[in-house]
């Protein structure tokens, strides 16, 4: 499945070990919340880049206490409708004050790259691959938010207190 | 009222164009419906029995002329010559074709409208009170909080896939005209000791399979932490919600599964993470700019009582009733606020044609500032009429079909569309209504029976009310045979209560005759002056069970 990171398609630098796997050695590698809590002595100790990867009904906050751990953490979309993790991502950014990567992963859908990106997300493990040709279209169909995100995009509302600004110093 | 500046009306341009290109890939096949199903309802268009349905958002129920204009032209354009007014104070067409979608939203656009959230599983259309800004008893015009919460809402990054659909109503009097507690969050504006303006927050209303009346989670929220305290609950209900079963997915279930004392504390909890020196802490300059919007417009000094007016009303008895039933009081002397029933004799509550809604943008620009709200009961309401207006007025909606003078008697009847266009329904509702209202009419009777809400269902999903009806009506099939339960003494104000099932359900011949008994037992029993509703409150159950069933 094609990988999108900063806009771009990206080699994945990361690999999925099974919960039955052998633990590749050297390698980045992303484990499932089951596989951390069961292996964590080992997995802290190991000097390899470590992820986790969350299922839509595993919160953050089963690992607020481990996020130094990770370098990259994976919320899981099963099906593009169970927008929990959009909530996961906005927590992970502004309550925990994580700075690591947070890849979506799942149904990942054109219709809902912005939406994630806006949430906090940074990279995409895109389902189908004419989505990834959409990608910059995707994201310039809309340019004004009302709301504010996790990203650096100016909400309306700064928008509007800059104009009254510069009328009052005129 | 509220005007959009360059970025709301550029937002509102691109949606539509994000739309066209959605329309465009679904009709390409590049989306499969399953995909496209989520996009098109995020965009007020569903799939009905017979025809995709296009619901227009009509934030809070406030519309101009220009605006009305366009909904009838697009009716005329795009649709069978009509609109369906809501109780979401929305308008549906019944019959547009998929391919002419984006071209009636880049219209509406024109016109400063959309459709942007009317349906799917986000935060829809905000609504408010009818009476907004023209209310004697209002502390503050609840419109100013509802286009706030309008903004914040719209394409919302976090909260656009919802366990559930999630409605937010807002008054701004203590007579409650907007039925806040049965609404997801429902927020009433009032002021603290200290003088200051805020709300009060109730969450976990809502009709549906599980109807119940929304806890109060919050005494007093400042104004400018609105939309921070907003995002909270709704955080917390994104993060929790049922999402395994469709019908327990609401706010409600969630509130009630957890009890409104932890559920509040959770929300608390989770508002005290948020940030609230950043964005979410609406600033004194932005609430200003929007209440400036929803300033008093420029009154006349006019006689407290206009001599005319009283002359005319004791020589047209027609016209009397017509005040007596339709006109209410208005905070400015000399002007009323005047209400336009869409509930015609026979007719099918809450449609309008394209000629009325042409003939009623005349009218508003006439007579009420050129302004006019839709209300969940599915009426209009001029809002700014001249007392001395009032005669002429009378007349020309007379002309128009559209002066029946019936407002909150049995023939107002709120029913969803039902069976005839709704693939949800297992029975009708409008063909109901229609029945009730030609057996009862207007006129001495229905002046006799007062204010009796009747509200029609067509399935337990509650689209037309019938739990807050003070005669609630359900349609139920059993074995393919439509069938009607009845409840008494539901209620939408400030008091809001839930009907009681009465018994048995009815067959559809049985069921006017049902109701005709109700009537006769309430008239049976009333005492002085009192409504329907009193009567019931004190009376109870009993006496109607009695009647009702009595023969079998």
């Amino acid at each position: 499945m094609p990988l999108v990171k900063d806009g771009r398609v990206t080699d994945d630098s990361w690999t999925a070990v099974g919960d039955d796997d052998q633990r590749p050695d050297g390698c980045s590698i992303i484990v499932s919340l089951e596989r951390w809590q069961k292996d964590r002595e080992d997995l802290r100790k190991c000097n390899q880049p470590l992820g986790i990867r969350l299922k839509s009904d595993q919160p953050p906050s089963l690992i607020e206490e481990d996020l130094g751990h990770f370098g990259l953490i994976a919320l899981e979309f099963p099906v593009y409708k169970d927008g929990r993790a959009y909530s996961y991502a906005r927590r992970l950014r502004d309550e925990m004050g994580y700075k690591g990567e947070i890849r979506a992963v799942g149904n990942v859908l054109r219709d809902q790259f912005l939406f994630m990106l806006r949430c906090g997300f940074d990279s995409f493990e895109v389902q189908k691959e004419k989505d990834v040709a959409a990608w910059k279209d995707a994201l310039a169909e809309m340019s004004v938010f009302y709301q504010p995100g996790a990203d650096t995009r100016t909400p309306v509302l700064s928008l509007r207190q800059r104009k009254i600004a510069a009328k009052k110093s005129t | 009222m509220y005007r959009y500046d360059e970025f709301d009306q550029q937002l509102v341009n691109e949606r539509v164009e994000q739309f066209r290109g959605q329309v465009a890939r679904r009709l390409s096949g590049e989306l499969e419906e399953d995909e496209f199903k989520p996009l098109r309802l995020m965009n007020g268009l569903y799939l009905q029995l017979h025809a995709y349905m296009l619901r227009v958002a009509i934030p809070y129920g406030t519309l101009s002329s220009k605006q009305m204009r366009m909904l009838a032209h697009i009716a005329r354009k795009y649709d069978r010559d009509y609109g369906h007014f809501t109780t979401r104070q929305n308008i549906q067409y019944n019959w547009p074709k998929l391919g002419d979608v984006p071209d009636i939203l880049k219209d509406l656009a024109t016109v400063e409208m959309h459709a942007i959230q009317t349906s799917g599983n986000c935060i829809r259309n905000v609504t408010s009170d009818q009476y907004a800004g023209v209310a004697a008893d209002e502390i503050e015009d609840p419109r100013i909080a509802s286009e706030i919460i309008r903004q914040w809402s719209t394409l919302h990054p976090e909260f656009s896939f919802l366990p559930r659909k999630f409605k937010i109503a807002v008054t701004g009097s203590p007579h409650d005209r907007a039925a806040i507690k049965v609404h997801d969050i429902g927020l009433i504006i009032v002021r603290n000791d200290k003088g200051e303006v805020g709300f009060e927050v109730y969450v976990g209303g809502g009709q549906g399979r599980t109807p119940m009346v929304g806890p109060r989670i919050r005494e007093f929220l400042p104004k400018n932490e609105l939309l921070a305290y907003l995002e909270a609950i709704l955080r917390v209900y994104n993060e929790l919600g049922r999402r395994d079963n469709l019908y327990k997915a609401r706010i409600k279930i969630l509130v009630h599964q957890t009890g409104a004392e932890k559920f509040a504390q959770m929300v608390e909890d989770e508002f005290a993470k948020i940030d609230k020196t950043g964005e979410l802490n609406l600033p004194n300059d932005e609430i200003e700019r929007i209440t400036a919007y929803f300033a008093d417009p420029a009154y006349k000094e006019l006689p407290t009582i206009s001599a005319d007016f009283q002359a005319k009303k004791s020589e047209d008895p027609a016209f009397a009733a017509w005040v007596a039933n339709n006109v209410a009081e208005h905070k400015v002397p000399g002007y009323a606020i005047v209400n336009i029933s869409l509930k015609p004799i026979g007719g099918i509550p809450g449609d309008a044609s394209a000629d009325q809604m042409d003939a009623i943008a005349d009218l508003m620009q006439k007579y009420s500032m050129d302004e006019i709200r839709v209300t969940h009961e599915q009426n209009l309401t001029l809002p700014y009429v001249e007392q001395g207006d009032l005669y002429d007025l009378w007349q020309s909606l007379k002309a128009h079909d559209l002066a029946t003078a019936n407002i909150s008697q049995i023939t107002d009847i709120i029913a969803c569309p039902g069976l005839d266009y709704c693939n949800l329904a297992n029975a009708r509702s409008i063909p109901l209504a229609q029945e009730i209202s030609e057996r009862f009419g207007t006129g001495e009777r229905a002046d006799a029976i007062g204010e009796l809400k009747i509200k029609i269902s067509g399935c337990i999903n509650a689209c037309g009310h019938h739990h807050v009806g003070h005669i609630g009506i359900l349609g139920v099939d059993k074995k393919g045979v439509e069938f009607y339960q009845i409840t008494l003494g539901g209620s939408a104000d400030e008091n809001a209560s839930l009907g009681d099932i009465v018994g048995p359900a009815f067959t559809e011949d049985k069921v006017i005759d049902a109701i005709e008994t109700i009537v006769d037992t309430y008239l049976d029993k009333k005492q002085d002056g009192e409504k329907f509703l009193e009567t019931y409150r004190r009376v109870g159950l009993a006496p109607f069970k009695e009647t009702l069933y009595a023969a079998g």
